[in-house]
């Protein structure tokens, strides 16, 4: 999976727990819940989602790097198969 | 006959409209059964019901919006016969009455019953329904209704004093939107619990280090789908806290306290097109942390989604509200009526605190009480939120 792919991804999952989001207005290097309405639930429920489409797990202890779109491609990048 | 009747499902909510109904006429039904889906100005709601029966007649139709208190459908008890039409309690000429209102006064039924019939008046079997439930005698009232039948409004005003602080219904006005609506339902809500409520407010601060290493621990070994929030801990222990201080968990109506009849917390819960809705997280004192977590996300998924069921929206006496998220310290509510107590946690947050004599970086969450002050003293409201603390230092003891 390309980066543009595992974009597409993300976006879909964070638009189906906060439908209101306009994806071309997002910042990739700007912290997520800073643009985006996510409360605890909604962030653990968007963590879920990522890793039951990805199938990639995310440890509770890496939750705190997660903060920009950014940061998540890359970190998913990283745990997915080449 | 069971008779079941729309409930009020929150003290914002006057009426609801019928959007479908679960079951017809001959199906058996179960306690806890959800049978219709009426929108509040708040909800679509799954209105259950308390009893086992049969579903003899379904009076109210889809699309039709009526007061609360209005008889949606009557059932038949576990063994029960259906009443032959012309023996039922509420006598079939009474929907005529309604229907051609003037007959009856032109035309009074020749026979035995003419002596009541001549003075009865024609009455909706919504009104004559809640007439009886009320004590009243609906002949003795002025109708206002066509023909001059009494109405619904007739009967409930009979027994209302005329308080000028009655919100204005907004009737008269075009369909609101979902949102104005949902809005008007919190205001009249909110309004009425600062007119009648004298709260009083406490706040503890409470460390946070153990439980939240306990729990780091503990979601560790949990797959991702069953982690556990901080906020599930935190309702835990309301729960279990309000176990020996009864008098934060019940209903003030009619001028006295009633416990409620369990630890159902309301959980306040924001919608994302605004407006926010509290509905209860049953027995949570009594649920294993990790069923209180995936019960507490399907209650957000379905607050969110619209699909509760009538028992949430009625049976919490005590909300709790979560706005550490949103990054502030601390929340002081305002009760929901009729309940008489908030509890509520702002974010935990890392900062300076003493312990055993030594300066140190402790992360702490602020946890405040408001109460109503015509049911509790701040001297248990203060032992209530020292329990809180307690608890929170022994998360093992909530696992459970």
């Amino acid at each position: 999976m390309n980066e543009s792919e595992l974009k597409t991804v993300l976006l879909a999952t964070l638009c189906s727990i906060a439908p209101e989001v306009e994806p071309e207005e997002l910042r990739q290097d700007r912290p997520l819940r800073n643009q985006v309405d996510l409360d605890s639930m909604d962030w653990l429920n968007f963590l879920i989602g990522l890793h039951d489409k990805l199938k990639v797990d995310i440890p509770e202890s890496d939750y705190a790097r997660l903060v920009t779109l950014n940061d998540l491609i890359a970190y998913l990048g990283a745990k997915l198969p080449p | 006959m069971i008779e079941f009747t729309l409930p009020s499902l929150g003290a914002d909510m006057e009426e609801g409209t019928l959007l479908e109904w679960k079951v017809a006429p001959g199906d058996t039904v179960k306690k806890g059964q959800a049978l219709a889906i009426v929108d509040t100005a708040k909800s679509a709601v799954d209105v259950e019901i308390w009893y086992e029966g049969t579903v003899h007649e379904l009076l109210v139709q889809p699309g039709e919006k009526v007061p609360v208190g209005t008889l949606l459908a009557t059932l038949l008890e576990p063994g029960e016969v259906a009443p032959p039409p012309a023996e039922g309690k509420t006598p079939a000429p009474a929907v005529i009455e309604f229907e051609t209102p003037a007959a009856p006064a032109t035309a009074p039924v020749p026979s035995a019953t003419q002596a009541t019939a001549a003075t009865r008046k024609p009455i909706s079997p919504a009104a004559r329904h809640r007439a009886k439930e009320l004590g009243v005698d609906a002949d003795s009232l002025a109708g206002t209704g066509p023909g001059g039948a009494v109405t619904l409004e007739d009967v409930e005003k009979a027994v209302l004093p005329p308080e000028a602080e009655r919100a204005p219904t907004p009737e008269p006005e075009k369909p609101a939107d979902k949102l104005s609506a949902m809005r008007q339902a919190i205001a009249a809500a909110m309004a009425k619990s600062k007119r009648e409520i004298p709260h009083y407010y406490l706040s503890e601060t409470i460390p946070m280090a153990h439980a939240l290493a306990w729990l780091a621990e503990e979601n560790a070994r949990r797959p991702m789908n069953e982690r556990v929030l901080p906020a599930a801990l935190q309702i835990k222990a309301v729960a279990r806290a309000l176990e020996r201080y009864p008098e934060l968990n019940g209903f003030f109506t009619e001028g006295a306290f009633r416990p409620a009849e369990a630890i159902h917390p309301g959980i306040a819960i924001s919608l994302r097109q605004g407006g926010l809705v509290a509905p209860a997280l049953m027995d949570a004192g009594r649920k294993p942390l990790g069923q209180l977590m995936l019960d507490l996300a399907d209650l957000v998924k379905r607050t969110r989604t619209g699909s509760l069921r009538s028992s949430e929206l009625t049976r919490a006496g005590i909300t709790i509200t979560i706005l550490g998220d949103q990054g502030v310290e601390s929340v002081f509510g305002v009760i929901y009526p009729p309940q008489v107590a908030l509890v509520g946690f702002g974010r935990i947050s890392t900062r300076p605190w003493v312990d055993d004599g030594q300066v140190c970086a402790m992360p702490l969450v602020n946890a405040s009480l408001s109460a109503d002050h015509r049911v509790s003293d701040g001297h248990r409201g203060a032992l209530f939120l020292a329990e809180l603390r307690e608890l929170l230092q022994r998360p093992e003891e909530l696992a459970e």
